[in-house]
């Protein structure tokens, strides 16, 4: 293969597994998986509520016999209620944040680690990490799983790591022009955040040695993809995981960059219709669902996770035959059901991509003060946009609102505000703010 | 001939107008004129201050979004029909006028308007063509401060 930006190196070779061995491995690792979750109460009564035993598990679409789990299951057995496996065996905690106050917290087994690790150094490496880089890991380490995840990729491949952690953004930037690294791991808004800090302190690609990153944690655009290339002079590799399930690792995207190759051999993914729950045909979006076929400390049969994405089991050119996800286009709790309308905070941030003198900095605003519902787009103006003359501004606001009633096909009042005034987070950003009373859907 | 003016986004909320303004007069910089531009969503504020350099660096530094233009201030005899006849100077070379505002500060029968023209060059060389007074800083400012 001569046609990738990079050489298409595989790290794994579970990943290029034929796809009748991997459904049967898939299978074989299902059952397993199903007699190892008779030590967790939560799953024996609801198996033995469906009548089903690991020995009913013949194929890997056998999966669909199997009951869910949810985050609420989560919260119900907080903390540590889906352990299958005994206290002592446990080497790690992590949790995901929760914005009701408790996190949910999540377990792992010595081997779950070392499972973990690999998962990472996957996707690192299809994305072009190799032994030689230095990566810089601006991620938080901490409960969430992002930092040290993929800090024990990058260790596995044998990289040298600067554990940045998240945050002091002047001090990413410093790190990256001082010690030059080649790789930048953390979520891409924040890295939007570092390369903005760069400018502001008169620093450019030519300054830094970046060539390749990895972003995730949060949902991203195509749009937003070029932007922090084109910032950053880099190659921006996504990838997708959720604590729940294992953090980082569950799929990442190879050199073709055409989705995520998802790992298989550990997590076997359906995606549903949210309502039904029944699959939705081939590239089509809807829920995925995620159960895990190699977890010990806390193994999870069909997890919702309320992100909304397709599958596409079309071959990969770059060998890999594990089913590729695309980007997460949405969350189900996060949808907005605006006046009958769905809307993703993404489409947005899409919408802002494609105007100049627009930042992909904003906030949405919903209110209800009578019937219906009204939404506020706040959006920081670029400086360089700014006019003296009000038909320029004007014109500027009307391509916002346009460019934002194509992509969603709703009208919003618009807000422009001064650059850097909306809350930047290391972290996840803040986008919507939903004052309605008894919304939809929610 | 040319007048620095610098203009500043105003956002839609309250007490954002009165920061700016207070910033300008902590640092000792007196408005010689202003004018407002405003929508329900957002306003421009455009300023003529003497020491605009200082005044620009002011506003930047607490976050503000600055931008300078240059601006053309011009003689009209102060009384019924003085306007009338600068705007008819004006419409007559052609010349597209983006906005203007009064200055504060009349002088011997004479006031004073801030034009924003497309293309202030040219309208300098239509209005002297007519012999109509374009100030430049120095007048202006010494009016201003008598």
């Amino acid at each position: 293969m001569t046609d990738f930006p990079f050489e298409n190196r595989i790290w794994d070779p579970a990943e290029t597994l034929a796809r009748d061995e991997l459904r049967a491995l898939q299978a074989e690792r299902l059952r397993e998986t199903v007699a190892r979750v008779a030590h967790v109460p939560f799953y024996r009564r609801a198996l033995a509520e469906r009548g089903v035993g690991a020995d009913d598990i013949r194929i890997a679409d056998d999966v669909r016999r199997l009951p869910f789990t949810t985050k609420e299951d989560l919260r119900q057995h907080y903390p540590l209620g889906f352990l299958a496996v005994p206290r002592e065996e446990l080497v790690r905690l992590h949790g995901s944040s929760g914005t009701t106050g408790k996190p949910t917290f999540v377990a792992y087994t010595a081997e779950d680690l070392e499972c973990w690790a690999n998962l990472c150094a996957r996707f690192l490496v299809a994305g072009g990490l190799r032994r030689e880089h230095m990566v810089q890991i601006a991620f938080g380490y901490g409960l969430f799983t992002g930092g040290f995840g993929l800090h024990q990729g990058v260790e596995l491949v044998g990289a040298s790591i600067i554990p940045a952690a998240s945050g002091n953004t002047p001090r990413q930037v410093m790190l990256l022009v001082d010690l030059r690294p080649e790789v930048l791991i953390c979520t891409p808004s924040y890295a939007l955040n570092i390369a903005e800090v760069a400018r502001a302190k008169g620093y450019g690609p030519d300054d830094i040695a970046l060539q390749f990153a990895h972003f995730g944690g949060e949902m991203w655009t195509e749009d937003m993809r070029h932007e922090i290339e084109r910032a950053l002079g880099i190659q921006a590799f996504n990838n997708y995981g959720l604590s729940e399930i294992i953090g980082p690792g569950v799929s990442g995207e190879c050199a073709a960059r055409g989705g995520m190759h998802i790992s298989e051999d550990h997590f076997l993914v359906e995606c549903l219709d949210p309502d039904t729950l029944e699959p939705v045909p081939e590239g089509e979006q809807g829920e995925l669902v995620i159960t895990t076929l190699t977890k010990q400390a806390m193994p999870l049969l069909r997890y919702r996770t309320r992100d909304i994405a397709a599958l596409d089991s079309a071959p990969c050119r770059c060998g890999r035959t594990g089913t590729r996800m695309s980007r997460v286009v949405g969350r189900t709790d996060d949808m907005l059901i605006i006046r009958g309308v769905n809307v993703f905070p993404s489409q947005i941030e899409e919408a802002l991509l494609r105007v100049d003198g627009a930042t992909p900095h904003y906030l949405i605003e919903v209110d209800r003060p009578g019937a219906m519902d009204e939404v506020k787009v706040k959006v920081e103006l670029r400086p360089e946009a700014f006019s003296d003359r009000m038909d320029e501004m004007q014109r500027l606001r009307d391509r916002i609102g346009r460019e934002i009633f194509t992509v969603t096909g709703l009208r919003v009042g618009l807000e422009l505000v001064e650059p850097q005034t909306l809350e930047r987070s290391a972290g996840k950003a803040l986008r919507v703010i939903d004052r309605r009373q008894n919304r939809p859907g929610g | 001939m040319k007048i620095q003016q610098i203009s500043v986004f105003i956002e839609n909320r309250p007490g954002h107008l009165a920061a700016q303004i207070r910033a300008l007069a902590e640092a000792g910089i007196n408005i010689v004129t202003l004018s407002l531009a405003d929508t329900e969503q957002f306003g421009i504020l455009r300023l003529i201050v003497r020491d605009w350099e200082k005044a620009k660096g002011v506003l930047e530094a607490a976050g503000r979004v600055v931008k300078t233009t240059e601006v053309l201030a011009i003689e009209v005899e102060d009384r019924p029909g003085g306007l009338a006849e600068l705007l008819e100077v004006i419409d007559a070379g052609g010349i597209n006028v983006e906005y203007m505002y009064a200055f504060t500060y009349g002088f011997k029968g004479r006031a004073v308007m801030i034009f924003r023209f497309e293309d202030p060059d040219a309208a300098i060389a239509a209005l002297q063509a007519k012999g109509i007074g374009v100030l430049d800083a120095v007048d202006l400012f010494r009016r201003a401060e008598g």
